[in-house]
């Protein structure tokens, strides 16, 4: 029987009894089938229904959950551990909709030998796809089990409820799972529909159970690919070009090579590398091989105290995101503003590590990346070896928050674990080249313009951005730093868009605020003199920025309050409850008004105009003889649909909150025409604990039975545009410039 | 050449290159993976253990000098099934999100608290200013120090 055929037949049994069964002999016919590779299953081109989640690409019951005829069960996802709490919140899915206990369950996380191709863990994704793939391949198994308990029992499956691991019978006899499926994989394809459990029984999920991976976090366990020591592993330094573009002109490696524990200088063309039996000889032999090459660079970055102006005049690819409604009579006022963003980088903590092992013809890589799949492509082809070959296997890392340094990293690892079969290769980045060499979230301009009638409403609103792309991702191998700077380089690929509705520079530039007349315009920039690719929010940060800004600007101008200014012009029944909540929670009615120096700012975006909703207020207070503004509280409120883990969501938002109130107030990469000059935390300063809020409060809006709603990006652009406006409120000031540094409040106060 | 250090309590003897700053011993030879390697400037703070019961960025310390001392990491003061009150603090608050950071930090609280268990928010913040974390999770971070501050008035 084929897959397609396995799918008729299922549909034909669901269609016939109108319940939801199969018959677990006709799961046994399958397995003994010549297995398809449970992992990237192409869709199905005669099935018209559309699976949920992640099984639409991989629809194999067994891709997701196997159960050992122990009763041991085991849950497989695509998606990887970013310390965003995926593994928690996916086991919390399966085990209530297996009806198993939470701590009997497995789970194995991106591997591109076990796992189910989800392609990348970003976006806020892992919940939409991977979350409700397991839902509901959780609950088509749990139906599979009764069913097969029903056939044993000679009873009907409506007598019979699942528990613990078990199905009982209603005189108590127990069906443990492990003996059902008696070892045999469940190699079934999907339904469309689960019967999934009523919101209102669960017991595991949207409970707040503690994170899987925190233990050994904070006790020092192997938790990191930095913390992995296999036996005979060696450690490699690289040496990377002072700035892009620049070429290896010379280099004498002997002195290097003759230094202690060095076991290999590797060079191919402008790729140079040092490997050495302990980690501090790779570091003092990369020094030395930093000396010792010469490089010849070139001067391809722009001026940076233009940079808004160079953006603009860049050849733009113009995208029309949305130009909808007519304007019945001209507009009465009309408004306009300029916002920018800076570059601004990922910045880990730890810099990107990978670990690599090339024997026997093949290569296993643990890279920290998001996507061992297209990780493992992208690899494969800078290695010209067989993708079959290569076995990418994820091992989380420091941050992410979005395509950072980890992917170049493996591909570095790759090259130098080729170069020493046999042993493996440790190679960590140094924090200098993280700062230069990672992928920036792009500098971006955003000028929004309204019309307003005469009470001051919006009638007509155009929202323009320029920017790069947004994902810079492998990818073909050009995408990899590595690739490129062999001597046979590989091609950096030609930039394309991301397309709505989730867009790149586009995302979130449209408004969900409902105006007679709105047009938005991306004039997409293919031109990229500095490397950037995908930073957590995307385009969403700066868009919302300007967004949120410009309606408090309006707001103003009509005399109206900021929150009832954006009720006024928002129909979406749930964007307006967590405004209404955010405003509730902060007091937002009774704030202060006119204490000197103090002010609050509200902001509100749903993120990607399909994810979670997240509205923001805050209080600051601004030292006018410093510029320095402190943050003094914040309250959030989000929805995220059906809720998983409450604590979980609220790690997130505050995270996202201190994440963002570190980017708007402090960060902005640094470069002459040379050089990327932002090379460590005194250069390019982050959020410490002096400009930590004194409180921040996240509110949860729970919505039962309603779908997975992505939240890990949700916080960032509403944080930014929020202090903006409670800078606005404390000082007069409209400071449309990120970041919102001292020196620009102190400058615009003058 | 030869090194004697005190880690959590055991001597180790080393034979390394007593230049080696404190960060790779503990993670090379020891096999210690608490302290990280953040920025190698003495810049973030992930790399934080005590020496004599006083913070030290160990990416920037020599062991050279560390003979004579007492050296702990985060493995030395408690284990996941043993864990120390600080330990238990951070998992009850659930004070981590990457968790890279996370020991550093935990390491300048230890030296913090054992001086001074009732250190209250204002002094931990300006104590944990030198460590920096990306995910954002300040709040919880000072949630848990405040919280291991009161088990350990309670353990007295």
């Amino acid at each position: 029987m084929t897959a397609n055929a396995s799918r008729l037949s299922r549909r034909r049994v669901l269609a016939g009894s109108g319940a939801f069964l199969v018959s677990f002999s006709s799961v046994q016919s399958l397995v003994a089938q010549p297995q398809q590779s449970s992992a990237d299953i192409s869709n199905d081109p005669n099935g018209p229904q559309v699976l949920p989640g992640s099984l639409e690409g991989a629809p194999y019951l067994d891709s997701w959950i196997r159960i050992d005829s122990d009763g041991k069960v085991t849950v497989f996802t695509g998606k990887a551990e970013l310390g965003q709490g995926i593994k928690t919140a996916l086991l919390q899915i399966a085990a209530e909709q297996l009806d198993i206990e939470f701590s009997a369950l497995r789970l194995v996380t991106a591997d591109t030998s076990l796992t189910p191709n989800e392609r990348y863990t970003s976006g806020s994704h892992s919940m939409q796809d991977s979350g409700t793939a397991i839902l509901n391949a959780a609950a088509q198994v749990r139906q599979i089990l009764i069913g097969e308990a029903a056939r044993h029992a000679g009873l009907s499956a409506d007598e019979l409820r699942t528990e613990r691991g078990s199905v009982v019978a209603p005189e108590g006899m127990r069906f443990p799972y492990g003996e059902l499926v008696a070892g045999q994989r469940l190699h079934v394809v999907a339904a469309p529909q689960s019967a999934l459990k009523d919101p209102n029984q669960y017991a595991v999920m949207g409970r707040s159970i503690r994170r899987v991976d925190i233990p050994a976090k904070v006790t020092g366990g192997a938790a990191y690919v930095q913390d992995m020591r296999l036996a005979g592993m060696v450690h490699a330094r690289i040496v990377r070009p002072p700035s892009y573009g620049a070429e290896l002109v010379a280099v004498a490696t002997e002195t290097v090579e003759a230094m202690p524990g060095v076991v290999k200088v590797v060079r191919d063309g402008n790729f140079l590398a040092v490997i050495a039996e302990k980690e501090f000889q790779a570091i003092e032999a990369m020094r030395a091989l930093t000396a010792a090459a010469q490089w010849r660079e070139i001067a391809s970055l722009p001026e940076a105290e233009s940079l808004p102006d160079f953006l603009t005049q860049l050849p733009a690819q113009d995208i029309t995101v949305l130009d909808e409604g007519n304007l019945a009579a001209a507009t009465a006022k009309t408004a306009s503003a300029t916002h920018t963003r800076p570059y601004q980088a990922h910045a880990a903590i730890g810099p990107s590590c990978a670990v690599a092992l090339f024997e026997n013809d093949a290569l296993t890589i643990w890279s920290h990346t998001q996507g061992v799949y297209p990780d493992r492509a992208a690899i494969a082809e800078m290695l010209r070896m067989p993708i079959e070959h290569v076995h990418c296997i994820h091992a989380k890392g420091s941050g992410c928050y979005e395509h950072n340094g980890a992917d170049d990293a493996a591909a570095d690892v790759a090259l130098l674990a080729r170069a020493l079969p046999g042993r493996p290769v440790r190679l960590q980045w140094m924090r200098e080249q993280e700062h230069a060499w990672e992928p920036f979230g792009p500098a971006m301009v955003v000028t929004t313009s309204a019309g307003l009638d005469t009470q001051g409403n919006i009638l007509d609103w155009q929202h323009e951005v320029w920017s790069n792309t947004h994902s810079t991702r492998p990818g073909p191998a050009g995408s990899l730093l590595a690739a490129r700077s062999l001597a046979a380089p590989f091609a950096e690929p030609t930039p394309k868009p991301i397309p709505m509705p989730e867009g790149g520079g586009d995302r979130n530039s449209v408004p969900l605020y409902k105006f007679p007349r709105t047009r938005v315009t991306y004039h997409f920039l293919s031109s990229m003199p500095i490397r950037v690719s995908s930073m957590r929010a995307l385009g969403a940060y700066a868009n919302i920025f300007a967004i949120e800004s410009f309606m408090d600007e309006l707001a103003a101008r009509s005399g109206a309050d900021p929150v009832e200014y954006r009720l006024r012009h928002l129909d979406d029944a749930r964007a307006r409850d967590v405004v209404a909540t955010a405003a509730e929670r902060f007091d937002w009615k009774g704030r202060t008004h006119g204490t000197p120096d103090r002010g609050s700012g509200f902001a509100f975006a749903r993120y990607k105009n399909l994810a979670a909703y997240c509205a923001i207020a805050c209080e600051v207070e601004v030292d006018r003889e410093s510029g320095r503004v402190r943050p003094l509280r914040f309250v959030a409120a989000v929805d995220s649909g059906q809720v998983v883990n409450p604590n979980g969501i609220a790690n997130q938002i505050e995270g996202a909150i201190l994440q963002s109130i570190s980017w708007t107030l402090h960060e902005q990469v640094t470069f002459d025409r040379h050089r990327i000059t932002s090379l460590n935390w005194a250069s390019y300063p982050i959020l410490r604990f002096s400009s930590v809020p004194d409180t921040v409060d996240v509110h949860i809006v729970n919505r039962p039975g309603q779908p997975f709603l992505g939240t890990g990006e949700a916080g960032q652009g509403p944080t930014a545009a929020a202090l903006a406006n409670a800078i606005a409120a404390a000082t007069g000031q409209r400071l449309r410039d990120l970041p919102l540094s001292p020196a620009r409040i102190k400058a615009a106060m003058k | 050449m030869n090194v004697a250090l005190r880690v959590n309590g055991k001597t180790e003897h080393l034979d390394i290159d007593p230049r080696t700053p404190l960060l790779y011993v503990l993670r090379g030879e020891l096999k210690l993976n608490a302290a990280k390697f953040g920025c190698g400037l003495g810049q973030c703070g992930a790399c934080t253990v005590l020496v004599d019961n006083e913070p030290v960025f160990s990416c920037i310390t020599p062991v050279a000098g560390l003979q004579d001392s007492e050296i702990v990491t985060l493995e030395g003061l408690g284990t996941v099934h043993n864990p120390a009150p600080i330990q238990k603090a951070f998992i009850e608050e659930q004070a981590a999100q990457c968790g890279y950071c996370i020991a550093g930090m935990m390491m300048r609280a230890q030296a913090l608290l054992t001086k001074n268990p009732a250190a209250d928010e204002k002094q931990i913040r300006a104590w944990l200013e030198p460590n920096l974390c990306r995910c954002g999770t300040h709040m919880r971070i000072l949630r848990a120090v405040v919280r291991t501050g009161r088990m350990m008035q309670q353990m007295k």
